[in-house]
């Protein structure tokens, strides 16, 4: 057997991703949230970023929802409560509450500025034209910083040459 | 690990370009890692901003900010911090600085 030292080893043939694409299909905290991280953390990675969001992901780019996205407590085994006090009233708002505060402690944006953010870093935002029909959506709903509503096509194309993340 | 010659001093690096130990750099280093890195050269006035920053940020905290830090604090906006280091801020600001690579996922 060949034992190859860490100094002999050639980094400069590593692989690297270039270019990424981010679909954001959830409308709940826990599940559009990471699609984010992993777009902004892309983006500082030095990595081309394309996020689309479609069907429920279409609450973190719209106006009057992306400030109230919610922790799903109904049917999220991972949180630890059973199913029916889940479905309690208020209980969702209070959980939300609990998890945003956490975000808030550690420092980590809020939804609404999150995306704004990722724009920033030249990510690009688009919204799904199917989605935006079938939800009766206007673009004018939609924040300021969306590119574009495409077709699924559209994005396929744009996804052209990178990797492809669904979420 | 490596060690390579910049601006006349044998300074060590790592595996991905990062220096082992901040004392070693000296501002007159910086261009020539730029360019290293693809980070547009001449430096600007924002691009020292950001230089400097980054090694206050490390040597207070021990680790480099992030990008959000970095647009939150550094004065200088994210927009623009993408414009000076477009290949991702904090990571190439970090190495041209002198600093490790900041660890942290927002």
């Amino acid at each position: 057997m060949t034992v190859t030292s860490p100094a002999e080893l050639d980094t400069s043939k590593k692989d690297t991703i270039e270019k990424v694409s981010i679909i954001i299909s959830k409308g709940s905290l826990e599940e559009s949230y990471p699609g984010l991280i992993m777009a902004n953390g892309a983006r500082a990675e030095g990595i081309e970023v394309n996020l689309f969001f479609t069907f429920f992901g279409l609450d973190a780019i719209h106006k009057d929802r992306h400030d109230h996205i919610k922790v799903a407590t109904v049917g999220n085994p991972g949180l630890h409560i059973p199913t029916w006090a889940g479905g309690l009233p208020g209980v969702s708002a209070l959980v939300t509450k609990k998890m945003e505060h956490q975000i808030e402690e550690l420092d980590f944006p809020g939804i609404a500025e999150f995306v704004e953010m990722i724009s920033d870093t030249g990510a690009g935002l688009y919204a799904c034209l199917a989605s935006v029909d079938l939800f009766g959506i206007k673009q004018e709903e939609l924040i300021e910083q969306v590119d574009n509503i495409i077709t699924v096509g559209e994005f396929y194309e744009m996804a052209g040459g990178g990797q492809i993340i669904f979420t | 690990m490596t060690s390579k010659l910049l601006a006349g001093a044998e300074i060590e690096v790592n595996d991905e370009g990062f220096f082992v130990d901040a004392n070693q750099w000296t501002e007159d280093m910086a261009t020539e890692l730029a360019e290293e890195c693809g980070v547009p050269t001449p430096l600007t006035e924002q691009h020292w901003t950001v230089l400097h920053y980054m090694r206050q940020e490390y040597f207070e905290k021990g680790t480099g900010p992030t990008v959000r830090k970095l647009g939150k604090s550094s004065g200088v906006s994210i927009k623009e911090l993408y414009q000076l280091f477009p290949k991702g801020p904090a990571k190439l600001a970090a190495r041209v600085a002198g600093i490790p690579k900041p660890r942290g996922c927002i």
